[in-house]
């Protein structure tokens, strides 16, 4: 309140409060453990801290063995996805004034990747299908010589919003198509062939199109959203996706 | 000099050419429910509120709107929409939920028979249905049937 801030003069800074929060993490350490188990971690936050915070806490102060991914720790490089609280989430992106902490917080391995250890999944299928659909350009055309192919800032805008995927799989590993047997390509496949598919300096639309035209392709997409809610770059996958079945269906971008 | 292996190969054959039944299992799904909106809604109503309402539903009404062609055609219509936009919904679910194998081609076949088994006999039904079948005892015939 502006007024007990006012009465109080600021070098009293009182020390900021800090809070007990329980951790429930999945654990799977495959040289013991034939199934997962859950261990709950005591840690002392502030509010404006993240799960990432925590995890380091614990992992330099608690147990040491506890494995999860991590690389810039500021949401960019898309390493340590995983379900908080049973949403896919950035560890490095949610902060503990976000989450219920009057009740233990979960933490566990996304889902629908073969578990490794602890939080630590093998992103190898999903790559599989990154790779699949050829995200990088195939122009046939020949820029003027020392420069750039030229795009109109309307082209651009076009496909802005999938150019923001950092690979993280929050998508595609919340996504109930992908849990069943993993042959869907995933959100996160189509999302990123969606961004060559719309660029118009690309000139492989089509066989992208053909690819995704596939049983295991956009047509398995169920609508449910739960891609669009878990991408932490906030890019709208559903509609990304929808655009690429309006696109099969006309047979161009 | 040495060439780096191209190492984008593709890992999933392309799709053969031809026509795509996944695509067009999707489109029906989007057509039919739009016309099955029409039609289920336009059959309640017409069944349920107009004139004497539900208590108007008996052997002689349903055999009334049958010897209409134009309520025949919208519940064949309305027959063949939702059994296949059904069938076709049962069998996303099975693949959702089973594994590719002998227990899914069971559960598809299963579900193909019951949808064709259904269409057929329901569109034989509305087509030759005869309230008044000649040759019944009087005693079992609606009492709207001209004497013989």
């Amino acid at each position: 309140m502006s007024t007990t801030t006012l009465e109080q003069p600021p070098a009293a800074e009182a020390a900021i409060q800090s809070f007990t929060v329980t951790f429930l993490i999945r654990r799977f350490d495959p040289d013991v453990d034939t199934e997962p188990r859950w261990q709950d971690f005591d840690v002392e936050m502030y509010a404006t801290d993240r799960v990432l915070d925590a995890l380091h806490k614990i992992k330099w102060e608690q147990d040491g063995s506890l494995t999860f991914r991590r690389s810039c720790a500021h949401g960019i490089c898309g390493s340590d996805a995983m379900r908080i609280n049973g949403r896919n989430r950035l560890a490095c992106k949610t902060l503990i004034k976000d989450l219920d902490i009057s009740k233990p917080i979960y933490v566990e391995a996304i889902k629908g990747l073969p578990l490794e250890k602890d939080l630590v999944v093998d992103m190898e299928p999903f790559f599989a299908s990154y790779r699949e659909v050829q995200p990088f350009l195939i122009a046939n055309s020949k820029p003027e010589s020392g420069k750039e192919r030229v795009q109109s800032i309307a082209k651009r805008e076009i496909f802005d919003d999938t150019t923001k995927c950092i690979l993280c799989a929050a998508c595609t590993s919340s996504c109930p198509v992908f849990w069943t047997d993993g042959q869907y390509f995933g959100p996160a496949a189509i999302v990123n062939a969606h961004r060559f598919i719309f660029d118009d300096r690309d000139d492989a639309a089509n066989v992208r199109l053909d690819i995704l035209n596939d049983k295991e392709g956009v047509w398995r997409c169920r609508t449910t959203f739960n891609c669009t809610d878990a991408c932490p770059r906030g890019i709208e996958v559903t509609k990304a996706i929808a655009e690429v079945k309006q696109a099969i269906m006309r047979g161009k971008p | 000099m040495s060439v780096i292996e191209a190492p984008r190969s593709q890992a999933r054959p392309a799709r053969k050419r031809g026509l795509n039944l996944e695509k067009w299992g999707w489109i029906y799904m989007r057509a039919s429910g739009v016309v099955l909106l029409v039609l289920i809604f336009g059959h309640l109503f017409v069944n349920l509120l107009v004139g004497e309402g539900v208590k108007a539903i008996d052997f002689g009404f349903v055999g009334g709107k049958w010897a209409d062609p134009f309520w025949q055609w919208w519940d064949v219509a309305m027959l063949w929409l939702a059994l296949i936009h059904g069938a076709n919904g049962m069998r996303t679910i099975v693949n959702d939920y089973t594994n590719p194998g002998t227990a899914q081609k069971v559960l598809k076949g299963a579900l193909f028979l019951a949808a064709t088994v259904l269409i057929v006999l329901g569109t034989l039904v509305v087509f030759t249905f005869d309230p008044c079948p000649a040759g019944s005892p009087a005693d079992l015939l609606p009492s709207f049937c001209p004497a013989v």
